[in-house]
């Protein structure tokens, strides 16, 4: 099947089996490899993708339904060679060790954070119950969140 | 100039990540490549009568299907051999370990035959054309019922399924000493199997090269160094210096990538025998049934205690079990990292304790963040707060008084370990002041006049970190040398390349090395790049576990450095003029002076250019300037901590609110301020993951009941307090940081000090003690029982 995208602000195409993952399209067809996968039972989050202005699980989306919407991955994130704030957040808070949940967990906190510039420790926390991280223990990846709700104010979400 | 030891310098290699540009194995993506995927055993023991392959091999798009007999067969003279154990104890069964089972398969998970295909979509596909004719067998999960009588056996060769006994200290004297103690607590207990999942699963690719016969092996490894000699002498028989093994970004290991894994022989000998690379990467599905599991033991433990609450002696007798193989390091977690850690922060005069290592129908076991140190401070601190509780005394009182004298050290422990440093009065201080101690004993006591179930536990532990001086560690039963090599390059402009034998899977290595060698140049840390997991590149390496890499890893490169600086000082002094005695090296400025002439000076820039110019060198001297280490370790580091978690239960649910959680730990030197309680608040929740939630759970048939991400309660980002931090450091004498491992500390203490909490909340009800996880439904159970006037 022939499927259309734009992702990261490119018009995509490609020729897909209908059974095949959107993470699976984004990976292997555009060889955009910074969207992980951590598990194959929609748990981890780590291939959290923004589609149509939501964050998705892209494990868990055809990449026939996504056919014709707006993808952004990780590496459509940061924009002329700025960090989005969320990216620079989890920098400077150590958000992140092995790396390999962060650009799911940077994905997910985006829209989490959007519009709620003083999200609290407790919205965080619930707001990632759907992102695994084995590193860090969390805490600083809430710090990052915060921080990064607040240098988001005003800019691109 | 800033020097960067003991500064929060921000990760060098963060912006990769954020931008999602991080090298994984699952990444890589090679021209003409394949794809495999592995047909694994749905039962725990079954003897295979025979497998068809050929409806798999007729699907379009599949290129081979092969067995382990294919394997150990071999084509054009290429075949596999069986995986070793790297850790000999005494009298050790090793039964062989083939890459895919042969004859019989030993857990659910064991590898049955690999398909090659063109898409990994097809090499799925086809593993569900593959029959298998499996002759169901009865399986045994249990420890220590393995050795029961009439237990199935996991391999004949195995009587008893016993794969070794490891006794260490004086048994008679422990016997003695708790024969004439006021107390003798006892207590039999699980420490139960642990998952690691660490968040990149297992990956592996393999490109073989007709032209110059070499091999290259991408795997998701904490050692590369150490699967390419495996890869070399056992597994595959190509000479080691035709395979290069590559682990490019590890997404997190935990212990559970150390380890040699049947794909890492399985991908090589697909890619050889099809001509073209080819990659397999584990679904997280597979993690579950084929990543060597943690703990999982079975203990008898007596302490003796006397009325003034010193401790006596210890008897420990634990029952480790090993699951179906021997997995590289498995031996090596329940006796030489378990029961060598004993003695705790304590002076219990005699200790004996052993294991016996067992073969069960289950996932292959070995270390797990902690491995066997976390096992051991949960028993040492559990036993004492039983005896406290025993005797009515604040279980801080009674770890007090049976802790090791700060002018005690070195200190010499009944179970083997020389402690090279440490104040535990002055952690104890720390923490008390920290966590509020006293006011969270005092709103303990009203919160129980209220009938609620509030508790406070305390952990003060020890851990013998950086293994090992290789001496010990062989005469142990390792099978190589633990020692750390570290190389420093140094280019004409004065920039610097750093190759070394550890390998971050997510420890910020590229940036704490960076810092080290940095400060030992006096120069910026963006002049230093760092280059691990690459046997191709680094010269040689034993990799990153054990909390080694800063101690040893880290010690090479200083040892380097001190060469490179000492020829840059003769350098100099040639050109100066002057002698080499009075060369100055100002470590603040990248300089070197003369003393008492700070205007006759080079830079380390200049200096290193002159020694590739070469045309005023010393006498004698080569050009170039390039220095490599080997460090072997004097001993082990021993950092200690101390933990206090509170809790509070609901009495209707049995659920543990962790409601504030305090460390204090003590770890050295800090090289990075922010890594290390980095690692330290995520060997924390970790740890937390262990007391409350976290379980391996096999049926009695062997299978894996836990085994999918939602079954596995792993800690998610709620239901944590901040947790309160703070550190003493007592260097190491015997390291030139003076640092000591912090990577696995909060794992160590966390799991104690949470199971102590919930403990302290139920024993009013006259709950005794209960086996981790401390679930609602465990805890809920235990109330009701209580409330029947039962308890445990």
């Amino acid at each position: 099947m022939k499927v259309s995208m734009t992702v990261n602000g490119r018009e995509v195409t490609g020729t897909v089996e209908p059974r095949t993952l959107l993470v699976d399209f984004v990976r292997n067809n555009l060889g955009l490899t910074g969207t992980n996968v951590g598990c194959d039972t929609s748990q981890c989050g780590a291939c959290t993708v923004h589609m149509d202005g939501m964050a998705v699980k892209s494990c868990t989306v055809l990449a026939v339904q996504a056919d014709g919407s707006t993808v952004t991955t990780i590496e459509g994130l940061a924009s002329d060679g700025q960090l989005h704030p969320m990216q620079q957040a989890f920098w400077d808070a150590h958000g992140l060790q092995c790396g390999f949940c962060t650009p799911g967990m940077v994905m997910a906190s985006v829209k989490l954070a959007d519009g709620n510039p003083a999200i609290t420790d407790a919205e965080v926390r619930h707001g990632l119950e759907g992102n695994f991280c084995r590193c860090t223990g969390y805490g600083n990846i809430v710090e990052a969140v915060k921080q990064g709700a607040a240098a988001m104010v005003g800019g691109e979400s | 100039m800033t020097r960067y030891l003991g500064t929060s310098v921000k990760r060098v290699e963060d912006p990769r990540f954020l931008r999602g540009l991080g090298k994984y194995v699952a990444n890589l993506t090679l021209p003409n490549m394949a794809y495999a995927a592995v047909k694994r055993s749905p039962l725990a023991h079954a003897k295979i009568r025979g497998i068809d392959t050929t409806r798999a091999k007729a699907l379009d798009g599949v290129i081979a299907v092969f067995t382990g007999e294919d394997l150990l067969e071999g084509t054009g003279g290429f075949k596999c051999g069986s995986l070793p154990c790297g850790f000999q104890v005494p009298n050790l069964n090793m039964p062989p370990h083939n890459p895919l089972a042969v004859d019989k398969v030993r857990h659910v998970g064991d590898g049955i035959a690999v398909v090659v295909a063109e898409s990994p979509y097809i090499a799925e596909d086809a593993l569900d054309l593959i029959e298998v004719d499996l002759d169901p067998l009865p399986a045994v999960v249990d420890a220590r019922g393995a050795m029961a009588d009439g237990a199935p056996l996991v391999h004949d060769s195995a009587e008893q399924n016993l794969a070794f006994h490891w006794p260490l200290g004086d048994e008679e004297a422990v016997n003695e000493a708790l024969s004439k103690s006021d107390h003798v607590v006892e207590l039999e207990f699980i420490n139960q199997r642990l998952i690691a999942n660490a968040m990149e699963p297992r990956a592996a690719a393999a490109e073989w090269d007709p032209a110059t016969e070499s091999l290259t092996v991408w795997t998701t490894s904490q050692n590369p160094h150490t699967i390419r000699l495996l890869l070399g002498a056992f597994t595959l028989g190509i000479p080691e210096h035709k395979i290069r093994v590559i682990s490019p970004d590890v997404g997190g290991g935990f212990g559970s990538k150390i380890f040699h894994y049947p794909e890492e022989v399985i991908v090589p000998f697909a890619a050889r025998a099809v001509g073209r690379p080819v990659k397999w990467v584990a679904t997280r599905s597979e993690s579950y049934v084929t990543d060597a599991q943690g703990r999982d033991h079975v203990t008898k433990a007596k302490l003796g205690v006397n009325n003034d609450g010193t401790m006596t002696a210890l008897h420990v007798t634990t029952w480790a079990n090993m699951g179906a193989y021997l997995s590289t390091f498995g031996p090596l977690i329940p006796t030489a990292l378990y029961i060598t850690l004993f003695s705790g922060v304590y002076k219990t005069p005699v200790i004996f304790g052993e294991a016996y290592g067992t073969f069960t129908h289950t996932v292959p076991v070995d270390a797990y963040r902690g491995a066997g140190r976390p096992e051991a401070s949960y028993l040492v601190e559990t036993m004492v707060d039983l005896a406290a509780r025993k005797l009515g005394m604040d279980p801080v009182e009674l770890r007090r008084k049976n802790l090791i004298p700060t002018d005690a050290f070195p200190y010499q422990t009944p179970v083997a370990l020389m402690y090279d440093s440490g104040n535990y009065q002055a952690l104890f201080e720390k923490i008390e002041e920290l966590s509020g101690y006293e006011s969270l004993r005092k709103e303990q006591e009203a919160a129980r006049a209220e009938g609620r179930l509030v508790g406070v536990g305390f952990a003060s532990c020890i851990e013998a970190s950086g293994p090992a001086p290789s001496a010990v560690a062989v005469g142990l039963g390792a099978a190589i040398g633990l020692f750390e090599s570290g190389a420093i390059r140094v280019h004409p402009t004065g920039k610097v390349t750093v190759l070394t034998g550890s390998h971050s899977h997510g420890q910020g290595h590229e940036t704490t090395f960076a810092q080290i060698v940095a400060d030992q140049f006096g120069i910026d840390i963006a002049d230093v790049d760092i280059v691990h997991g690459d046997t191709g590149r680094v010269q040689y390496g034993i990799g990153t576990y054990g909390s080694r890499s800063a101690a040893i890893g880290g010690s090479a490169l200083v040892k380097s450095a001190e060469k490179i600086r000492e020829k840059l000082k003769q350098i100099a002094a040639h050109q100066l003029e002057a002698s080499v005695e009075d060369m100055v090296y100002d470590q603040d400025e990248g300089t070197i002076s003369v003393a008492g002439s700070p205007d006759m000076v080079k830079t380390f820039a200049e200096l290193a250019f002159a020694s590739v110019l070469a045309n005023n060198l010393p006498e004698g001297m080569e050009p170039g300037l390039e220095e490599s280490s080997f460090y072997d370790p004097a001993n082990f580091t021993f950092p200690a901590s101390a933990h206090v978690a509170k809790v509070e239960i609901d009495p209707k649910t049995g659920e543990v609110d962790l409601q504030s959680y305090a460390a204090v730990d003590d770890v050295g030197n800090v090289i990075n301020p922010m890594i290390v309680e980095g690692q330290i608040l995520g060997g924390i929740v970790q740890g937390v993951g262990q007391a409350l939630w976290e379980n391996g759970i096999y049926d009695e048939d062997g299978q894996l009941l836990s085994g999918s991400m939602l079954s596995y309660a792993m800690p998610r980002a709620d239901g944590f307090p901040s947790i309160a931090l703070d550190r003493i450091e007592t260097p190491s004498p015997h390291n030139p940081l003076g640092v000591k491992g912090a990577g696995e500390m909060g794992t160590i203490a966390a799991t104690a000090a949470v199971s102590s909490a919930v403990l302290d909340a139920l024993a009013p009800l006259g709950v005794r003690h209960l086996n981790m996880p401390l679930t609602a439904e465990k805890i809920h159970q235990a109330i009701a029982a209580a409330g029947n006037g039962g308890g445990e």
